[in-house]
C-alpha cells in the first residue's frame, strides 16, 4: 500500500462522490416536468461508444512498443479475446480466457 | 406484495449474477494483492458500486495521493452514467422513496435490465425495480468479498490479473461495435485518446482526450445524428 489509510479513505470518498454525482446529475438537471435539450440527447447516444474507446486506451497506456516485450502479451491476449468473442459471443468466457492467457504470458509460462 | 416483486425480479438478474460474482471476485483478489483487505473491499463495493470505476480505483489506490485527480477521473470514467440517467428520467418518475437508491445503483448492468424490463401485471413496479437494483448490489458485494477472502487463503501468482479490466472494456467495445453500423463515435473515442496519449503522455492524457472527444462529436453532430439508429 503506497497510501496512508486516511489518504486511501479520502480517495475512496472521491470515488463515491464522483459516482453518485454522475448518476444523479441528470435527475437534478432535467426534472421530469422539463424537456431535455436535444444536444444532451445526442451526446447520450454517441458518447457511450467514445468513452469505451477511451477506457481501452486508458488500460493499455503503460504498454511500451519500444522495449521488450514490445506489447506482445497485450496484443496476443486482445486478439484472443477478439477471436473468442466473435466466435462464442460469451462475455464472461472472453474476459476470463483473455485474462488467463495474459497472466500466463507475463508470468512466462508460455513464451 | 414484496415477496411477489422479489420473485418476479430475480430471474431477470441471473445473467448479472454470474457476471458480478466473477468480476467482483476478481476485484476482491486484485485489491487483496495490492494490500487492501476485506474491510476496504466491502466498504468500497457497498458504497461505490461501480464495477469498472472500482477497477480504475485500484490504480488510484496504488499510486501517488491526488484526490482532485481521483475525483475528475471518476467523473470521466463514469460520464456514461450521465446518459443512463437521461434515459431513465421517465421510468424512475414516481418511484418515491425508492428513487435515491435506484439512482445510486444505476450501474451499467443494472441499467441494461431496468431500461429493457417492465414489471409484470399485478406486481408493484417500484418494489420490482428496487429488487433488481438490490439483487445486483448484493451479487457485487458478495462476489468481491468472496474474492478478497480467497486472496487470503489461496496463494497464487496474480501477476497480470489487472488485465481483467482491459479485457472487460475490450469486450464491451466489441459488443458496442457489433450493435451499430455507425462506428464513428467508437473510432473518435479510440483515436482521440491515442492522439492525446502520444501528445500528453500517460499521466495526463485523459482530460485532454475527453475534451477532444466532445469537440469532435460536436463538430460532426449533423453527420452523426440519425446515423446511430440500428
Amino acid at each position: 500500500m503506497t497510501l496512508t489509510p486516511l489518504q486511501a479513505l479520502i480517495t475512496v470518498i472521491m470515488l463515491i462522490v464522483g459516482t453518485v454525482l454522475t448518476r444523479a446529475i441528470p435527475f437534478i438537471l432535467f426534472p421530469s416536468n422539463k424537456k431535455t435539450p436535444p444536444f444532451i440527447l445526442y451526446l447520450g447516444k454517441v458518447l457511450p461508444y467514445s468513452v469505451i474507446g477511451l477506457l481501452v486506451v486508458y488500460c493499455l497506456k503503460g504498454v511500451s512498443l519500444a522495449s521488450s516485450p514490445y506489447g506482445l502479451p497485450e496484443a496476443i491476449a486482445n486478439v484472443a479475446i477478439l477471436i473468442l468473442h466473435l466466435w462464442k459471443n460469451n462475455t464472461l468466457l472472453s474476459i476470463g480466457a483473455g485474462t488467463i492467457i495474459y497472466m500466463l504470458l507475463v508470468q512466462n509460462l508460455i513464451i | 406484495m414484496k415477496k411477489e416483486a422479489l420473485k418476479a425480479a430475480f430471474p431477470h438478474t441471473i445473467p448479472v449474477m454470474t457476471g458480478y460474482l466473477f468480476l467482483g471476485a476478481a476485484y476482491g483478489i486484485l485489491m487483496n494483492t495490492k494490500g487492501y483487505g476485506v474491510g476496504w473491499t466491502l466498504f468500497i463495493s457497498v458504497f461505490v458500486f461501480a464495477g469498472s470505476m472500482q477497477y480504475v480505483g485500484v490504480t488510484l489506490l496504488t499510486s501517488i495521493f491526488n484526490p482532485i485527480y481521483a475525483f475528475l477521473l471518476t467523473l470521466m470514467v463514469n460520464a456514461r452514467h450521465l446518459f443512463y440517467g437521461v434515459s431513465m428520467l421517465e421510468k424512475y418518475q414516481g418511484t418515491g422513496k425508492f428513487k435515491p437508491y435506484l439512482i445510486f445503483g444505476l450501474t451499467d448492468e443494472t441499467f441494461s435490465i431496468q431500461c429493457s424490463i417492465e414489471a409484470p401485471e399485478g406486481i408493484d413496479r417500484n418494489w420490482f425495480m428496487f429488487f433488481i437494483t438490490l439483487l445486483d448490489h448484493i451479487y457485487w458485494v458478495v462476489g468481491s468479498v468472496i474474492g478478497s477472502l480467497l486472496g487470503y487463503i489461496v496463494n497464487f501468482n496474480t501477476e497480470g490479473l489487472d488485465f481483467v479490466l482491459t479485457a472487460l472494456f475490450v469486450v464491451i467495445f466489441i459488443n458496442q461495435w457489433k450493435s451499430t453500423r455507425n462506428h464513428i463515435p467508437a473510432l473518435v473515442g479510440l483515436l482521440s485518446s491515442i492522439v492525446c496519449l502520444l501528445i500528453f503522455g500517460q499521466d495526463s492524457f485523459i482530460i485532454p482526450a475527453m475534451v477532444l472527444i466532445l469537440i469532435v462529436l460536436t463538430i460532426f453532430r449533423n453527420k452523426l445524428e440519425g446515423g446511430m439508429e440500428e
